[in-house]
């Protein structure tokens, strides 16, 4: 149990009273804050340092062999709570040489960013870590049709990230080895 | 469904405490009747038992009794000993007897669930984020309820085909297979098309169409819906929506009179699927593959999105002022529908009394296929009698309709989503009659009506319809329709109002089935819409037992002997 | 003296004339520059960077220089000006219309209208006489300053009123009752002054600022001879123009903008450069009174010639006091938070003004004890 303690408070002495070495402090701190450096940042001209865990626009990303690892599965959509994931999936033709294995990509894939509330949900939930929230945060445009991030500009932003992984690359070596039926 | 009410009941202990369930059922459907689980995947309460699988494992054992003098061994403490089986034994191929223990809780079964998981995931290709079955899935159920949580495979996984064409409709994952033959055997009894066997053995194994054949029936979807795992896909519905977006909402069937219980799952007012559901007094947990495309209706090119009058578009108000005025005073003849809801049959009929029209019906038919696909190709023609629009059995054609006219006793036409050219009216006699035509899809009458009204699908709306067995089941509203585009109670309700000076009939179902429960001598008596929306409920059919129905005997349905007279 | 009168009327009025223009043109410029100095100060403190966006085309290539300027954002008062003359002009429909229009127009005229008695340096005659600079040498200097410069609240009442809109209301009638409550003390402050600086015999120059500044010329600063009146009539000094602290009139966390909440455009901006103008000019008469006026420093000779020179840099001198005695304002605004009304009231009546009797009571015992005659 916490225990109340009454503090007594000093009375005020003369010079406290009339207030006026307190505005001379008060006066001297102001003063001396402007010989301090400005913590404003100019910012067309200089930008922010981005940190590394930073949460920016949402993209997609491809993997080092340039295949996009998106697989539709329309978990970001269902987890993003403004809804503003819109996903059209579709099916991987067969016989692909650079898509081996790959049945299913998002034949549309919309963000749109002025619903997006950057929470990150859709990089967290994504089962084929397809889709990162990066560096980018400027995003503007003239129109809201213009504020929809369609799949080629997701591509666009997203570029390529390592990849720890290499899912289809495993499954084909797997079958090449004698795994296959 | 199995309930505790037919035949005798056998007492069992069930977990320590004593139950009663019916005699002769095995031990998963005992154990789901006081609320445990056992999970299975092979086994099916409607198909024959295979006992592949293993994971409803169990353990099992009597009273012990001694050989020589029957009595029962007691153990120390008083209480009858148990004698266990030492092993445990599958739920499913396991049938109740008197005084059986049963444990499915206990370590031991747990243990070999986990096991049980383990292999049947060694080889799973973990391929969720793309497998249909994904939020519908056994496996993922079952894993997460009794597997293990993590895996202790390192070695590479199986690799076999991804998409094999089992037929038409149906696409194989083989990588996904569990083995559990349930297809098979569906093939094997329900539509009795044996086509589909195991070849190779081992993790070889693989699930495949007899040489020369392929899976073509017209009851092939039903093993995609089965799949315990997302091993069977559904080639419409592949890759389209994940099942998690997706509303369901209970209906009806409209393709026969068979009635077949559906789910239609849509994601916003978008239809993605139909499949059937458990019904086990009409079409126990199949339906035909041809009504699970019906959907499509509700998007097709030739559906009629606004009102018409003389082929030019115009507001819904509009045609019905034109259309009352077309109507009013002549000598009506309403060609009614087969395929409208009970209720709007009644308000039809309702509609025909208070203007003495002359009411013509007309049959669609074709061929049965003594499973869920009737010869009776609208889902409500027993509406029509139960609702009063006609006494007779209608024939496949509306040439008494064409003999009215051309004798000039009918001189207007409502008809309701009917084609007269095809049911045999002949042309020239439709000439110079104004036809009001109320229905979704375009057609020959709908070109030639001078108003056109455009109405709802079964999925767009609720209403009753009358199976074949007189059962009335209620279907739900799946989608809202397109915009602008009235109920047909309310287009109905619109007509008679100004057609008639009585009272206005407000067109909700609650006032319809109030209506047509004061009917006199109506076979509705004391059933409401409640009772209807709750279960499918049985008519009284003895009034038309003399009727030519042309239903042959199929699953659940037995045609009516006429009495010789 | 003799000056002027070798001088024909219309003569003196066209230099009087050219002289009041200039006055005007400075004392605005002054004003304008000092809204971008209390931007650029406040951005300062703050630890920001203040207007350093505008700049005007040609200058922006020059090299160094032009980038200077624009980083000190010196063209930011005339894009303020542009925008003020520019913009759409508004009148609410619940406005009286006269009064309304009035109101900025009074707030403005009493602020230029005190620089007239204002001296601000000297001029050298070849015969050696020092005419002081300034439109008007009244005689009775200090009590038109007091008289004119306290009209000016006529255009906050009027503003407040005629606004017919209950913050502007409020903002009107706190103004005018800061107004009388610190005008007496500020009066009371200034007159120990005039009692230390007339010396028995020369009664005719009493309540003259030439006289005062004189006083102080090589000798000590009245700052210093009289540091509670020099007090006093800082603080009062500070609610007369209605700063902070004593911004009650405006109090934009509670008032939304107080009188001129109603006001847009070219109006907002006469009542702003009215504000900034009370400054100059206060900043101005209080440099006049405590601080020399245009002398070098106390007890020092002015180290420049008694030419056109050394009248020029006794302008400039002056100047840089008073700009001075601007930061001063401004830097007090960015440091005190605001007074609540009521204690506004209270330091005024129950602090400043007995505290000025007193300062009196004592100048005229210590006066009158070093004036009697040594007998």
């Amino acid at each position: 149990m916490a225990k109340t303690v009454v503090l007594e408070r000093k009375p005020l002495s003369l010079s406290e009273r009339t207030y006026l070495p307190q505005i001379a402090t008060g006066l001297k701190t102001t003063f001396s804050n402007m010989f301090k450096k400005n913590v404003t940042l100019q910012y067309p001209e200089e930008r922010p340092v981005i940190p590394q865990n930073y949460r920016g626009v949402p993209t997609l990303v491809k993997d080092p062999n340039n295949r996009e690892k998106c697989v539709s599965c329309q978990l970001c959509e269902f987890v993003c709570p403004p809804k503003a994931i819109r996903i059209t999936p579709g099916e991987v033709p067969e016989g692909e040489a650079d898509r081996e294995h790959v049945e299913k990509a998002p034949k549309e894939f919309e963000i749109n960013m002025l619903r997006c509330i950057y929470c990150g949900y859709c990089q967290e939930v994504c089962p084929e870590e397809a889709i990162f929230l990066q560096q980018e945060y400027s995003s503007s445009g003239y129109s809201r049709e213009e504020m929809i991030n369609n799949k080629e500009k997701l591509y666009e932003l997203g570029g390529v990230v390592p990849d720890k992984h290499y899912k289809w690359d495993k499954k084909k070596k797997a079958e090449q080895e004698g795994n296959s039926h | 469904m199995i309930s505790k009410k037919n035949s005798k009941v056998v007492p069992i202990v069930l977990d320590g405490k004593e139950v009663e369930v019916p005699e002769g059922i095995n031990l998963v459907d005992a154990a789901a009747l006081h609320g445990k689980e056992i999970p299975h995947y092979c086994y099916h309460p409607q198909l024959s038992v295979a006992g592949n699988c293993r994971m409803c494992l169990i353990e099992m054992g009597t009273p012990m009794r001694n050989r020589e003098t029957g009595e029962a061994i007691l153990d120390d403490d008083g209480s009858p000993k148990i004698g266990w089986v030492p092993k445990p034994v599958i739920g499913c191929a396991t049938n109740v007897s008197p005084g059986m223990h049963v444990k499915t809780e206990s370590e031991k079964v747990l243990g070999c669930r986990e096991g049980i998981m383990e292999f049947l995931l060694v080889n799973h290709p973990l391929d969720c984020p793309i497998c249909d079955q994904a939020g519908e899935c056994r496996l993922q159920e079952f894993a997460t309820d009794y597997g293990r949580g993590y895996s202790r495979f390192v070695e590479r996984k199986n690799v076999k085909p991804k998409r094999t064409r089992l037929g038409p409709r149906v696409t194989l994952d083989d990588e996904r297979c569990i083995l559990c033959s349930r297809c098979i055997r569906f093939c094997q009894e329900v539509p009795k098309d044996d086509v589909l066997g195991f070849v190779d053995r081992g993790s070889f194994s693989t699930l495949t169409c007899f040489p020369g054949r392929e899976l073509d029936n017209n009851y092939s979807l039903n093993t995609v819906d089965l799949c315990p795992v997302g091993a069977l896909t559904s080639s419409d519905f592949r890759f389209k929506m994940r099942v998690w977006f997706l509303k369901d909402a209970d209906s009806i069937c409209p393709e026969s009179s068979a009635g077949c219980n559906t789910t239609v799952s849509s994601r916003e007012g978008e239809l993605y699927r139909i499949t059937p559901r458990r019904n086990d007094l009409v079409n126990d947990s199949w339906m035909p593959d041809s009504g699970r495309e019906l959907y499509k209706s509700v998007k097709s090119d030739d559906r009629i999105l606004s009102s018409h009058i003389e082929q030019n578009p115009c507001t819904t108000d509009e045609a019905m002022v034109e259309a009352i005025r077309l109507l009013k005073g002549k000598n009506i003849g309403i060609v009614g529908s087969c395929k409208s809801s009970l209720e709007e049959q009644f308000l039809v009929n309702q509609i025909s009394k208070k203007t003495k029209a002359k009411n013509y019906i007309r049959g669609h038919f074709a061929e049965d296929d003594g499973i869920l696909l009737s010869a009776d190709r609208t889902p409500n023609l027993r509406g029509a009698l139960v609702s009063g629009f006609t006494q007779k059995y209608p024939k496949d054609n509306l040439l008494s309709l064409s003999q009215s006219l051309g004798k000039k006793q009918v001189d207007a036409l409502l008809v309701i989503d009917e084609d007269l050219d095809a049911a045999q009216v002949d042309a020239a006699n439709l000439d110079g009659v104004p036809i009001v035509f109320i229905g979704t899809q375009a057609n020959t009458t709908s070109n030639r009506a001078s108003v056109v009204l455009p109405s709802l699908t079964s999925f767009e709306k609720s209403g009753t319809f009358v199976n074949r067995s007189f059962y009335a089941q209620f279907f739900r509203q799946a989608v809202p329709g397109p915009a602008g585009i009235l109920p047909d109670l309310s287009l109905l309700s619109r007509l008679l109002n100004g057609l008639t000076e009585d009272e206005e009939i407000i067109p909700d179902q609650n006032s319809v089935w109030k209506l047509m429960n004061s009917v006199r001598g109506s076979v509705l008596k004391g059933i409401s819409l409640t009772d209807v929306k709750k279960e499918a409920v049985l008519l009284d059919s003895s009034k038309w037992s003399d009727l030519p129905f042309v239903e042959a005997k199929a699953l659940h349905f037995e045609p009516i002997q006429k009495v010789e007279a | 003296m003799e000056l002027w009168n070798s001088l024909e009327l219309w003569q003196i009025v066209a230099i009087k004339v050219i002289f009041a223009l200039m006055m005007i043109g400075a004392v605005m410029t002054m004003a304008g520059y000092s809204v971008l100095a209390e931007r650029k100060v406040s951005a300062w403190m703050q630890g920001r960077v203040g207007p350093n966006r505008t700049v005007l085309p040609f200058i922006e290539h020059i090299p160094v220089i032009g980038p200077f300027l624009k980083g000190l954002g010196v063209f930011q008062p005339l894009a303020d000006g542009l925008k003020f003359l520019f913009k759409e002009e508004i009148v609410p429909g619940h406005v009286n219309k006269l009064y309304y229009y009035l109101a900025p127009i009074i707030a403005l005229v009493p602020a230029l209208t005190t620089m007239t008695v204002l001296p601000f340096g000297e001029f050298f005659t070849e015969a050696g006489d020092r005419i002081p600079l300034m439109l008007a040498d009244l005689e009775v200097g200090i009590l038109f300053i007091l008289a004119v410069s306290s009209l000016g609240v006529y255009g906050i009442v009027l503003a407040g009123w005629s606004s017919n809109s209950k913050y502007p209301f409020l903002g009107g009638i706190r103004s005018s009752a800061q107004m009388i409550s610190y005008e007496l003390a500020m009066g009371l402050s200034l007159l120990p002054i005039f009692l230390w600086v007339s010396k028995p015999g020369i009664d005719v120059a009493a309540l003259s600022l030439v006289e005062i500044v004189h006083s102080q010329d090589q000798s000590m600063w009245l700052v210093f001879v009289q540091p509670l009146s020099a007090l006093i009539f800082m603080i009062a000094l500070f609610a007369e123009t209605n700063r902070l602290p004593f911004d009650m009139p405006e109090s934009e966390t509670d008032l939304v903008g107080g009188f001129h909440t109603e006001y847009g455009s070219f109006k907002f901006g006469i009542f702003f450069v009215a504000e900034y103008a009370h400054i100059v000019i206060g900043s101005a008469i209080f440099t006049t009174i405590f601080l020399g006026g245009w002398h070098f420093l106390p007890w020092m000779a002015d180290p420049w010639p008694s030419t056109w020179i050394g009248s020029i840099l006794g302008v400039v001198w002056f100047l840089t006091k008073t700009i001075g005695l601007i930061f001063f304002f401004i830097w007090v605004r960015w440091t005190l938070p605001r007074f609540r009304y009521d204690q506004v009231m209270s330091l005024g009546w129950t602090k400043l003004l007995p505290l000025a009797l007193a300062n009196l009571l004592f100048y005229v015992i210590l006066v009158t004890w070093l004036d009697q005659p040594a007998s």
